[in-house]
């Protein structure tokens, strides 16, 4: 690197570090914020007293929280979709992106296939239609709703084709000349030296289908079917604490806003654990995405 | 090599797509058949193909509604400055980041910055919600200098700016990564031959590193283009309420109003279709000028 010592230099890295150390600030004070508040009690949290340290400590609103049935239960909703969605998401992306990573020889057809799934991506029936689709497959108020329409993520599959079409191709030649086929190929070959991606991908969609809270809000009707956000949604957005499933008479001595707070932060908590894999893979997944052979 | 050959290898590759397919098909292509309902007078009972056609009276109907320009004004004009800001604040951001050279420092104000990326909205908007109430932390932080409190969420005065920044604050993050990753690939060489030139820090960045991203940037703004309808659907949906129709309703946010809250189907759907068909033109023109102008393509 190469050393700059101007005084202005100087005095524009001093500005530079201390900058990006408000900017970084900024962007976490409200998170502290609100963690600050979920650990205080009733008194100081209602008055707006708080600030970024909790006062008059307490892990009560935490428990309550983790103690409601309402809440666990669309916890547990929310835990059965990410394990179902992305098991199904990441079986359709290899499997469709496999074939269609071949050459128009290899794979006769590949090219209607490909426009097939690209004018799906590029056109869309909209809200609407799609609602009425999905209600006349009979798939209201089942988890299908959730994990069914988005079944097949057509842009990650087409990272994934990509990906895949820099496989060396001397591999696979050998295997089929010792007579392996394409399933074998795929399993073998294709998979194992596909793993980057592959990661890249279950976890953009993991953290996607944790999310989600907006198809479940059309398609349950009723709010014991409703995973983590959604659910949350009707305490800390409409601020209905009718389904909030704590004893009334707790609710009593506990502060609305701290029990948001410390909901809010127990739907984050799953992010924060994957967090420093989102990060490590997704540097590498944003070039798998930008940058072409 | 005969079609018997062929398929004796090929044939996995056939089974292996049909998954796709199907689910492509029922939950992509089915819908698009389901847009006639822009055209008729959609009941649920009778279905797509038993409801009664109607003809252009739905998109008659819309274009004469008041609501319908000031709803598409806003989504434009809250999508179009979101992608500015988004990207400037981004390229900004990269640049400074780029020059902090303590790697640990770079790395730990990264870590933090893309964080508020991988949140829902619902997680955002409950923290937003409880930050910018009335009796929230910015108004008592802006009380101190005597400004009284402002209802940053209820005022057809700060809804679109506090959308817009709240939407910067999640994804500008996310987007300074892309900027990072070009920088990253600039030839340290042309820095090390500039400075033996004489050339200056500041005249480095303008002539090394600015020019060393601009693919991205036109890239980028390529792409951006197909976004020009997209100002925010899940967020919005979680910030607005009703005293902010005016300045926050877009297009989604009053598709899923009338269509599913007030149940006025076919209207809804012919807002849908409005957005499907611009949108679609949109995208396949940002990628038509992301190959022109940046070599990229998808396929």
């Amino acid at each position: 690197m190469i050393r700059d010592s101007s005084w202005f230099s100087r005095i524009f890295d001093g500005f530079n570090y201390v900058f990006l150390i408000i900017f970084a600030l900024l962007c976490l004070a409200p998170m502290v914020h609100i963690f600050a508040v979920s650990l205080s009690g009733r008194a100081p949290a209602t008055a707006g007293f708080v600030s970024f340290w909790p006062i008059d400590f307490t892990l009560e609103n935490y428990e309550k929280v983790m103690g409601s049935r309402t809440f666990l239960r669309s916890f547990i909703i929310s835990v059965v979709r990410v394990l179902a969605g992305t098991s199904l998401n990441m079986t359709l992306i290899i499997l469709t992106a496999y074939p269609l990573s071949k050459t128009p020889r290899a794979f006769k057809g590949r090219v209607i296939f490909i426009w097939f799934f690209v004018f799906a991506m590029l056109f869309n029936g909209g809200l609407i239609p799609t609602f009425f689709v999905v209600r006349s497959l009979g798939l209201l108020n089942t988890l299908g709703s959730l994990i069914l329409p988005n079944a097949l993520p057509i842009f990650s599959m087409i990272l994934m084709m990509n990906f895949f079409r820099g496989v060396p191709k001397e591999l696979e030649e050998s295997a089929f000349i010792d007579g392996a086929s394409h399933w074998r190929v795929l399993w073998h070959i294709y998979i194992p030296l596909s793993l980057p991606a592959i990661a890249t991908l279950t976890l953009l969609s993991a953290v996607n289908h944790w999310n989600a809270w907006f198809d479940a809000l059309i398609y349950m009707t009723d709010v014991a079917n409703y995973p983590m956000q959604t659910y949350l949604r009707t305490i800390v957005v409409e601020l209905d604490l009718t389904n909030v499933g704590i004893d009334p008479r707790d609710l009593q001595r506990l502060s609305d806003r701290a029990i948001r707070g410390a909901q809010i932060i127990v739907a984050t908590v799953p992010i924060l654990v994957v967090y420093p894999f989102l990060q490590r893979y997704f540097i590498s997944g944003i070039r798998l995405g930008a940058v072409k052979e | 090599m005969t079609l018997k050959q062929y398929l004796k290898r090929a044939w996995p590759l056939y089974v292996m797509i049909i998954p796709g397919i199907i689910f492509v098909l029922l939950f992509r292509y089915y819908p698009m058949y389901g847009v006639i309902i822009a055209f008729q007078d959609f009941s649920p009972a009778k279905g797509f193909a038993g409801s009664p056609w109607v003809g252009w009276e739905n998109f008659e109907f819309l274009f004469s509604l008041p609501e319908f320009g000031r709803i598409l004004g806003n989504t434009v004009l809250i999508a179009v400055v979101k992608i500015v800001a988004d990207q400037v604040g981004a390229i900004i951001l990269a640049l400074l980041l780029n020059e902090a050279r303590i790697l640990f420092f770079r790395r730990s104000i990264q870590t933090l910055i893309y964080l508020p990326y991988f949140l829902s909205w619902i997680v955002l908007g409950g923290i937003l919600l409880d930050i910018l109430a009335p009796h929230g932390i910015l108004n008592q932080a802006i009380g101190n200098f005597g400004i009284k409190p402002q209802l940053f969420l209820g005022s057809n005065n700060w809804f679109r700016g506090t959308v817009i920044a709240s939407g910067f604050w999640k994804n500008v993050g996310f987007s300074t990564i892309i900027y990072l990753a070009a920088l990253t690939a600039i030839n340290p060489t042309l820095h090390e031959a500039a400075a033996i030139d004489g050339a200056g820090r500041f005249r480095r960045i303008w002539h090394i590193t600015l020019p060393g991203i601009r693919p991205t940037i036109v890239l980028l703004a390529a792409l951006s283009l197909g976004d020009v309808l997209e100002a925010g659907f899940e967020q919005i949906l979680t910030l607005y309420s009703p005293a902010v129709y005016r300045t926050g309703d877009i297009i989604d946010t009053n598709v899923f109003r009338v269509g599913l809250v007030s149940a006025q189907h076919s209207l809804a759907g012919a807002v849908g279709l409005f957005k499907s068909f611009i949108s679609f033109f949109l995208i396949a023109l940002s990628y038509y000028l992301a190959d022109r102008f940046a070599g990229y393509r998808i396929l």
